[in-house]
C-alpha cells in the first residue's frame, strides 16, 4: 500500500489554514448585512482579514484547531490499520510544523499528549469501504468552543412546548441557539439530526455539516425548516459575536435517522464560523483538494 | 479607539464605557481553565497546598497581575524545542468556564482586565465595578490577526499544563478589543441575552 502521509499532512494544512471558500462567501455576505461602524460589522471585517492572512501566512485561522474529525471512505483492498497510522503521524507532524495546537488532554492526569494523539478517539476516524478505486478523505476540524454549546434534547419537551414533530424540532433547535448566545464564535453553522439514539443522533449532526452551506436538502420538508430556522434564529439579534445584529447563524443543515418508538432526539452541533473542512481525493496516484 | 497602556490605573477604567473599542499595549498574561484552578485553590481559598514551584511561580505573577490584564487565551507557539518562542495564533477562547473563578482572581490580584469571548456572568460582573475592572472582548478565532499584536514571548510559567494552559507572559502592542463589561454595572452581554429571550419567547409560542 502507498504512503499518502504527505498527503494527508497537506490536507490537515489546508483544512486549519484555508477557510473554505463557501464559508468565506457567506461571511462576505453577512458583513453586507451590518450597519457600517456597528461593532457586528467590525467583528466581520476582523475576521475576513484574519481570514486572508492565516491563508497567506499558513497559519491557523482559529488558535483552537480543535478535535480533527477524519471520515476515510477507502476501496477495497486498503489497510484501515496503514491508514490510521499515516492519519496519525501526518496530524503529529501537522503539530510540530504548528498548524495543529497540541490539543489531546488525558481528562484523569490533565497531562497534554503533545502531538495531538491519544487513545482511539485523538484524532477520530471513521472509516467505510466503498465501491470503485477513488479514496475519498474528509476532515473537519471542531474548536471546542463551539462544541461546548452543542445540545441534545429528548423530546417532549414542556418547558419548551415542544412536541414529537417538525414544529418541536423548530423550538428546541431556536432554544440552543438562544442559550449558545456569542459563545460558540457566532456566526454559526447548525448541523442537526432528528432520531437516532444518543450516539448516533450526535454523530449525524457532525457529519450533515460536510455539506455545503448553500446546498439544497434533498428532503423538501426539512430544506424548508432549514430556511426557516436560519431566518429564525437571525431574528434573535445576537448577530456575531454576540454582540447584536443581523447575521446569528449563517446555515442550518438537517438530517434525520431512525428512531426507537420510545425515543425521539434532536442533536445540535454547533459549527462557529471558523467552519474548517476539506476533503481530498485520491485516485491513480493523484492527489486533488476541495 | 482608547489607548490603554498596562498596568492601568483606576481612573482609566472608570472612563470605560460598554461598546468603547480599546487598543491594548504593554505586558500581560494568558490564563485559561487550568491556571484559574489553580490560582483559585492554591492561593485564595487555600483547599490544596502549594506544590513544586507554585509559590515562586505566584510571587513572580502578583506583580505582572498588579493592575494588568489576564487573557483567556490558549495559544499555537513555535520554537518550543529552542525556546524560542513565538505566537502564531492566539485568540481568545470563551470565557464564561472562568466564570466561578474570575471575580475571586480579579480581587486577589487587583485585575484591572480580563479579555476574552462570550461575556462573564453576575459575579465577575460585580467585581468589575468592586476592583475596578472591565471585561473585553476580542473577536473570536481572529488567532492569526491578534498573534501580530503580540510583539515578543517574555517568559512562560507552569508549561506543564501543556501549550494552551500555560501562563505566557506576552509583550503587546495595539492589541484589539471592545469593552463589554464595564466597571458601572453594563454588560453588552446581559443586554443581549434579555433581548433575545423576548425574541425566543415570541417565536416559541408560534406553531
Amino acid at each position: 500500500m502507498v504512503d499518502i502521509t504527505e498527503h494527508f499532512l497537506e490536507l490537515v494544512r489546508l483544512a486549519a489554514t484555508d477557510l473554505p471558500p463557501d464559508v468565506e462567501i457567506s461571511l462576505t455576505q453577512a458583513l453586507e448585512r451590518e450597519k457600517t461602524g456597528s461593532a457586528a460589522r467590525g467583528a466581520l471585517e476582523t475576521i475576513l482579514k484574519n481570514v486572508e492572512i492565516a491563508r497567506r501566512d499558513s497559519t491557523p485561522i482559529c488558535q483552537d484547531t480543535g478535535t480533527p474529525i477524519f471520515y476515510v471512505y477507502y476501496p477495497e483492498g486498503w489497510s484501515t490499520r496503514r491508514l490510521r497510522a499515516q492519519i496519525e503521524s501526518a496530524v503529529a507532524k501537522a503539530t510540530q510544523r504548528t498548524y495543529l495546537r497540541p490539543n489531546s488532554v488525558d481528562p484523569l492526569s490533565g497531562k497534554n499528549s503533545g502531538d495531538n494523539l491519544g487513545g482511539n478517539y485523538f484524532p477520530t476516524i471513521h472509516f467505510e469501504e466503498v465501491e470503485g478505486d477513488t479514496l475519498t478523505v474528509d476532515l473537519m476540524l471542531k474548536g471546542g468552543g463551539c462544541e461546548n454549546v452543542g445540545a441534545q434534547y429528548s423530546l417532549p419537551n414542556t418547558a419548551l412546548g415542544a412536541g414529537r414533530d417538525l414544529t418541536g424540532v423548530r423550538k428546541v433547535v431556536l432554544d440552543a441557539v438562544h442559550k449558545a448566545q456569542g459563545k460558540g464564535c457566532a456566526p454559526g453553522i447548525l448541523g442537526i439530526a432528528i432520531g437516532g439514539d444518543r450516539g448516533s443522533s450526535y454523530l449525524a449532526s457532525k457529519e450533515v455539516l460536510f455539506g455545503k452551506i448553500a446546498e439544497d436538502n434533498s428532503d423538501p420538508q426539512l430544506a424548508e425548516l432549514e430556511t426557516r430556522l436560519t431566518e429564525e434564529a437571525n431574528q434573535l439579534g445576537i448577530g456575531p459575536m454576540g454582540f447584536g445584529g443581523q447575521t446569528t447563524v449563517l446555515g442550518t443543515k438537517i438530517t434525520s435517522l431512525n428512531r426507537l418508538p420510545a425515543s425521539y432526539f434532536v442533536s445540535v452541533s454547533y459549527m462557529c464560523w471558523a467552519y474548517r473542512r476539506r476533503r481530498m481525493i485520491f485516485k491513480d496516484g493523484e492527489v486533488q483538494y476541495e | 479607539m482608547q489607548e490603554l497602556t498596562i498596568p492601568i490605573n483606576e481612573e482609566t477604567i472608570r472612563c470605560l464605557r460598554v461598546g468603547d473599542p480599546v487598543s491594548l499595549s504593554g505586558v500581560m498574561m494568558t490564563g485559561r481553565d487550568t491556571v484559574h484552578k489553580w490560582m483559585v485553590e492554591t492561593f485564595i481559598y487555600n483547599t490544596r497546598q502549594p506544590q513544586g514551584d507554585d509559590l515562586d511561580v505566584y510571587e513572580v505573577i502578583k506583580p505582572l497581575l498588579n493592575g494588568g490584564v489576564i487573557y483567556h487565551c490558549g495559544p499555537v507557539v513555535a520554537g518550543l524545542e529552542t525556546r524560542e518562542h513565538q505566537f502564531v495564533a492566539a485568540g481568545p477562547t470563551t470565557s464564561i468556564r472562568e466564570e466561578p473563578y474570575q471575580g475571586d482572581v480579579m480581587r486577589h490580584f487587583n485585575l484591572r482586565g480580563v479579555i476574552g469571548k462570550g461575556g462573564m456572568g453576575p459575579k465577575t460582573l460585580a467585581a468589575c465595578q468592586e476592583v475596578p475592572g472591565v471585561y473585553l472582548h476580542a473577536i473570536g478565532g481572529a488567532a492569526s490577526l491578534i498573534a501580530q499584536a503580540v510583539v515578543k514571548v517574555v517568559e512562560v510559567y507552569k508549561l506543564e499544563f501543556g501549550v494552551p494552559e500555560a501562563m505566557w507572559v506576552i509583550e503587546v502592542k495595539d492589541f484589539p478589543a471592545v469593552v463589554t463589561m464595564d466597571s458601572h454595572g453594563g454588560s453588552l452581554h446581559a443586554e443581549i441575552e434579555s433581548k433575545s429571550r423576548t425574541v425566543l419567547e415570541e417565536l416559541l409560542v408560534i406553531e
